[in-house]
């Protein structure tokens, strides 16, 4: 199987399942939110009211540690005259849009709205699970990465640690909390709640293996189809955290979803941070005792 | 032509979790570490008046640590499961081993300096603490190094030895603080070369960091960042000119030292804060990293409907002292990390 991590599937022995995950193809995503729904109802988690945030149609903001599904939505402007192929800058320029400073609808103008599922990527390198220091995170038999809430003493190291800004911690509670990919369901055979909810199958469960083979078919249909920004999204286990249990087709750059284009795993560079930690306390005993002894009486 | 983009400004990253307990026990754990150190090696040179304050003071930076921390743990009764294993990819895991070996060695230490208990245990548990002293204050900076936050991660190498001076520092000027002038000249010494070592190698972390380092040149941290180069200059130059000689002047320049000392890890805590709470931060480097910033060829990006007017103020927000606008904050240097 693709894509071991440290403690799979190797601890788990013949009990270890296939890797299990998400691929969220956010080009038929239609912002319906019921996976936001089925994840709350399901897993219990508390409401977690924001206000009106004017953000499109989105008032959940992020993930977090009541958001363990989150529907982003973004409105683009689609101008009135772009031809095939142009950027929307060279439709701009044609119009005088740029030098005249106008940023406003023009009759005709179209609006692109994207949405996207987001959730919690399940790392192969998951610096929420290396930091941890209880062990309260750890790598379940489907590969996927968990909270045990009856260990977590709500130390808070995950939370900067993760490069998603996923987890986070329940203030009246103190612990931190996060999708679990529906660990409960996974041990009955049942999908997670989310992909079950989902009505247009933008999110898909499933073997990973499977899941990536069937992104790559969709992303060249999209591709061919004149979708030229159509791409996938921790795909592949050469990225910065050695690929993802959670993946996205996205039909722009990751960052216009929220998305760190280039996440990296903090913790591979825990070696030279320990050499110089190492380094550092050994100066201050050199200064110590270069104090201590050096000192005329 | 390319523009900041990002999901409405928010942030990429979480902000730490972490309350004022932590920035103040990575003075005490230093204070603490350091002071053990210092106590050892005064008396190995048979200056008992020196070795028993810096004990002393060992010990209080060692008995505040853990309360400090335990208190800012989210489930506070469950502390010991800090001790279920030991993790070296999680420094927290680590630095609670350290913390744990270091305090009690240091308890017993200062039992045998002031009460003469333990005249057995002590020969073992004195070098210990000495030892274990010297990690425990440099640990703390790899472990917000070993996280997401840009301010703090590209710091990694420098940070530690800016943490180790802090330590020798707050070390030197508390047992300046405590000590009779005329016994307390190796602390004068320390003080007054970390407090220099401290000075130096801040400037030099944040001028490393380039863009990186814009957190620790502004608002909050700046604010700290001021107070300590204050704070410093003043109690080193006071401690040198009249630190020999007057009591008083030796426990002003003191007070100054240690309370620079502690507002320079107040300042590395703030900027960590906000250098998470901007998205520019993370999302800049990333996309030089990839390209998708200046490369010929490069995806020219649209323009977002949402940033054709100031973004929205957020209506409310759960922790509303962090949720702020962020400032467009993205220089156009060639800055490029080196590598993983």
């Amino acid at each position: 199987m693709k894509l071991p991590t440290h403690a799979w599937p190797q601890t788990y022995g013949d009990r270890a399942q296939p890797r299990r995950g998400f691929f969220t193809d956010t080009s038929i995503c239609i912002g319906c939110k019921a996976c936001e729904v089925a994840c709350k109802e399901w897993n219990q988690v508390p409401m977690s009211i924001q206000g009106f945030t004017g953000h499109s149609y989105d008032n959940t903001r992020a993930l977090g540690a009541d958001t363990w599904r989150h529907v982003a939505f973004i409105e683009q402007k689609v101008a009135a005259d772009a031809r095939d192929g142009d950027d929307l800058v060279t439709v701009a320029k044609r119009n005088g849009a740029l030098d005249a400073g106008l940023h406003t609808y023009q009759e005709g103008d179209g609006v692109r709205f994207l949405m996207a599922s987001d959730v919690c990527k399940h790392c192969t390198d998951a610096a929420c699970l290396e930091v941890c220091p209880t062990g309260a995170l750890f790598r379940t038999e489907f590969g996927t990465v968990v909270v045990q809430e009856d260990v977590c003493n709500g130390c808070g190291y995950c939370v900067p640690a993760c490069p998603f800004g996923v987890i986070d911690q329940r203030q009246d509670d103190g612990r931190v909390w996060k999708c679990t990919l529906c660990y409960d369901r996974l041990k009955d055979d049942q999908e997670p709640a989310c992909a079950q909810a989902c009505p247009t199958n933008s999110i898909q469960f499933g073997e990973l293996s499977d899941l990536r083979a069937r992104a790559e078919q969709r992303v060249e249909a999209l591709q061919a189809a004149g979708q030229d920004k159509a791409q996938l999204y921790l795909h592949g286990d050469d990225d910065g955290i050695s690929g993802a249990g959670a993946f996205f087709l996205l039909l722009d750059d990751p960052e216009v979803y929220g998305l760190p284009p280039d996440p990296v795993d903090p913790v591979r560079d825990l070696g030279s941070t320990w050499r110089a930690a190492g380094a550092a306390a050994l100066a201050l005993g050199a200064g110590l005792a270069a104090a201590v002894f050096g000192a005329r009486r | 032509m390319t523009e900041p983009r990002s999901y409405y400004g928010q942030p990429v990253l979480k902000q730490p979790v972490w309350s004022w307990e932590i920035p103040i026990y990575f003075f005490t754990g230093g204070l603490g570490g350091a002071s053990a150190g210092l106590a050892y090696l005064s008396e190995l040179r048979g200056d008992d008046q020196l070795a028993r304050r810096a004990w002393a003071a060992a010990l209080a930076g060692l008995s505040v640590s853990p309360a400090l921390l335990i208190s800012d743990l989210g489930r506070p009764a469950r502390f010991l499961n800090m001790l279920r294993m030991f993790k070296i990819t999680s420094p927290m895991s680590v630095g609670s081993w350290i913390l744990m070996v270091s305090g009690t060695t240091t308890a017993v230490a200062a039992a045998h300096s002031w009460l003469k208990l333990f005249p057995r245990l002590s020969t073992l548990a004195r070098p210990a603490a000495a030892l274990f002293g010297l990690p425990l204050s440099t640990y703390t900076a790899a472990l917000i190094a070993n996280t997401s936050v840009p301010a703090w991660h590209d710091a990694r190498q420098l940070l530690p030895f800016v943490f180790g001076s802090g330590a020798g520092l707050s070390a030197g000027a508390a047992c300046v603080l405590i000590t009779p002038p005329e016994h307390a000249t190796p602390a004068r010494r320390l003080a007054i070369g970390a407090a220099v070592a401290e000075l130096v190698l801040t400037e030099a972390m944040e001028r490393r960091l380039g863009r990186q380092g814009r957190p620790y040149r502004q608002g909050a941290a700046a604010r700290y960042g001021h107070v300590t180069r204050a704070c410093l200059t003043a109690g080193a130059a006071l401690l040198v000119t009249r630190g020999g000689r007057s009591r008083a002047a030796a426990a002003v320049a003191g007070t100054a030292l240690l309370a620079g000392a502690a507002s320079a890890r107040w300042s590395v805590f703030k900027a960590g804060t906000e250098s998470a709470a901007d998205p520019e931060y993370v999302l800049g480097e990333q996309r030089e990293r990839t390209g998708l910033i200046g490369a010929p060829g490069a995806p020219v990006p649209g323009r977002l409907v949402s940033e054709r007017s100031p973004p929205a103020a957020p209506t409310r927000c759960r922790r509303p002292l962090r949720c702020r606008a962020a400032p467009s904050a993205r220089a156009s240097t060639g800055h490029l990390p080196s590598g993983r």
